[in-house]
């Protein structure tokens, strides 16, 4: 059983466009089939979508698994999830990543579900490692690292026997190399049939806006937690943003809390931010948000509660209001900026 | 046409209110400080299930697995107008991952008869990974509509429902019976009623019945209390693993292929890190400094 030690990335793919996760996971994925001394083969699904085999290889794919079907032109889960299956069952890999998207995040259990495999959420590392239990050493496994208990704990895991190693992967987390444009690999197409009961779900409408806010490469954020309030407190923060030529960002209880729209969400369940300057402005700063923010070169906390976890990782501290502290910040910039 | 459906839910320790109080001195989370819930997305699971028993009429049950204690989630259920609760609690299902959860929630699914439709709260926020519900469905080999928002349609087996992402939304139309997993911005769950409330108040599974008893005198035997819960229908049926049928093998540490290699507590701290006041000043002097050090 899977002696080749395949490492398998599923490439996402929205209208011809390769997501950026899946890009990173190959980058990581012949990372990972280096050390194993093995191969990374890449499940690229859709219709029409050939060509974008090549990008694929580029990025790090030996092979390329090609399903191209007119079901398959929009993600649905029950043909992408029989394609993939019997893919699983018939080469049986060793290992099998996917992005931690809401397709990956929809795919990947019912294929371990389906193949019995374990299957670790959100990883934001991915290592090999021997796992020893009891007399037995299993070498070379995939250690699956993952915040986990809302992120005050980071976890290893590990899937020592019921194979493939299945985990998706946080975007954003994984380096994404450079592609190699001399590269060379293989395609083989596979043939999916398809039953009725694959098809009982129909897609009437699917709109998927372009990301609106910049989070992700912005050189300054200003992020609000619970502790802003309300949403028309958290006026104050977009000023501030605004003001520094920044991005607003926000923690998972302000977007739950109603106050901003998820795409600002900075966190494990959100988007994983690298700013010059983090201003972090009533967030208790749970592990699972400074999973997102932790390396941000330089941090400003603003709380009230000075036990707040957030200020173990703050370079700057405040413990204060915030609905005072961002006005005379905001006062201060227009009198010292030039 | 009426509907059943079924509700899967969990109760979670309540980690998104991580304060400096639940923190240990060494800067972890104090797990036991930490109260007990009814994990928050299975709560929209719940009001869209109890909605559509309102418009369509149906019967919800709600499901949960977990200690003896979780039985005060499927009571908070009662109060907010669930029909029928079952715990689902066996020592051979302790340390079950996802793999091995989904299998028991599959069987005990199985035991509870007809259904139209499973509902889940998209995940839950002890283990955030949402792999639970989709595993489900697809060992009861159901379609799922996961990231579920609205239902826009339901009528005869076809159901229509609009799913929401952090980047869009996506309308599918499915044939019943199937699973949804429910976001937290579907609704707004409703609160537990307070009739509800003095009509399910003494609620209880079999393993709750001694503390009741000692709680209330009233009842001189054991027998009295079972005789009163059971006339009032109140008594929450518990399920073990032989119960539900479930093949051991799959249940438990054994039925799971994930295991927990390490287990590192955060500790992050700043080496480099100082107080500002809390003053106009203080903030002044800070907007100084950054902009002098090109940081702003």
């Amino acid at each position: 059983m899977n002696k080749d030690r395949e490492v398998w990335v599923f490439i996402e793919q929205e209208a011809g466009k390769i997501a950026p996760v899946s890009l990173e996971l190959l980058s990581k994925g012949r990372e990972l089939a280096e050390r194993l001394g093995s191969r990374v083969c890449a499940l690229l699904f859709g219709h029409g979508i050939a060509n974008l085999a090549e990008k694929a290889i580029h990025h790090g794919a030996d092979l390329v698994l090609l399903a191209d079907h007119p079901e398959l032109a929009l993600y649905r889960t029950l043909p992408y999830a029989k394609v993939a299956i019997e893919l699983v069952q018939a080469r049986q890999p060793y290992i099998f990543l996917l992005g931690a998207t809401p397709i990956g995040r929809d795919l990947a259990p019912r294929i371990a579900s389906a193949v019995r495999a374990g299957l670790t959420a959100d990883c934001t590392d991915l290592r090999i490692g021997d796992f020893q239990r009891k007399d037995r050493v299993y070498p070379d496994l995939l250690y699956q690292i993952r915040p986990a208990f809302g992120g005050n704990v980071i976890a290893t895991i590990v899937n020592p026997e019921m194979h493939p190693q299945l985990a998706t992967v946080r975007e954003g987390v994984m380096r994404l190399a450079e592609p190699d444009r001399t590269r060379r690999g293989g395609v083989e197409r596979v043939e999916p049939q398809f039953d009725e009961r694959d098809l009982v779900l129909q897609v009437l409408q699917r709109v998927i806006r372009p990301p609106g806010c910049n989070l992700k490469s912005a050189s300054i954020v200003v992020a609000g937690g619970a502790g802003v309030g309300s949403q028309k407190n958290f006026r104050l923060i977009h000023e501030l943003a605004q003001l520094l030529g920044g991005e607003v960002g926000a923690s998972r209880a302000a977007v739950d809390a109603g106050f901003i729209s998820s795409e600002h969400q900075v966190g494990q369940t959100g988007v994983t931010v690298r700013p010059r300057l983090y201003i972090a402005c009533g967030i208790s700063g749970t592990v699972q948000h400074r999973a997102g923010m932790d390396q941000s070169s330089k941090i400003i906390a603003i709380n009230t509660d000075p036990a707040a976890p957030i200020f173990q990782i703050a370079h700057y501290k405040i413990v204060g209001d915030l609905n005072e502290i961002i006005p005379w910040m905001i006062h201060a910039y227009h009198e010292n900026a030039k | 046409m009426t509907y059943n459906c079924i509700v899967l839910v969990k109760q979670v320790p309540d980690t998104a209110n991580i304060s400096g109080k639940t923190m240990k001195d060494d800067g972890t989370v104090d797990r036991a400080a930490l109260p007990a819930i009814f994990n928050p997305e299975d709560l929209n699971a719940l009001e869209m299930a109890l909605q559509v028993k309102e418009q369509h009429g149906g019967q919800v049950t709600v499901l949960t697995m977990g200690p003896p204690r979780a039985a005060e989630v499927l009571r908070e259920a009662l109060y907010r107008g669930a029909d029928r609760v079952i715990l689902l609690s066996d020592r051979k299902f302790a340390g079950s991952d996802t793999l091995a959860t989904s299998y028991a929630l599959k069987c005990a699914v199985e035991r509870t008869g007809d259904y139209d439709l499973v509902f889940c709260g998209r995940q839950a926020i002890d283990g955030d990974t949402a792999q639970v519900g989709p595993q489900v469905a697809e060992k009861l080999a159901l379609p799922q509509i996961t990231y579920a928002e609205s239902i826009q349609a339901l009528q005869g087996s076809d159901i229509v429902v609009q799913r929401a992402f952090p980047l869009g939304k996506e309308t599918v139309k499915c044939t019943l019976p199937c699973l949804l997993t429910v976001v937290s911005s579907a609704n707004r769950p409703r609160p537990p009623s307070a009739r509800r409330m003095i009509a399910y108040k003494l609620a209880a599974t079999p393993l709750e019945c001694p503390a009741l008893l000692q709680q209330w005198p009233e009842f001189e035997t054991a027998e009295a209390l079972d005789r009163y819960l059971a006339e009032r229908d109140q008594k929450i049926p518990v399920w073990t693993a032989a119960d539900i049928g479930a093949d051991e093998e799959k249940l438990g540490l054994h039925g799971s292929p994930t295991k927990v290699l390490k287990i590192d507590y955060v500790v992050l701290e700043t080496s480099d890190s100082r107080q500002v006041p809390a003053t106009p000043e203080g903030a002044s002097a800070l907007v100084r400094e950054l902009i002098q050090d090109h940081i702003l």
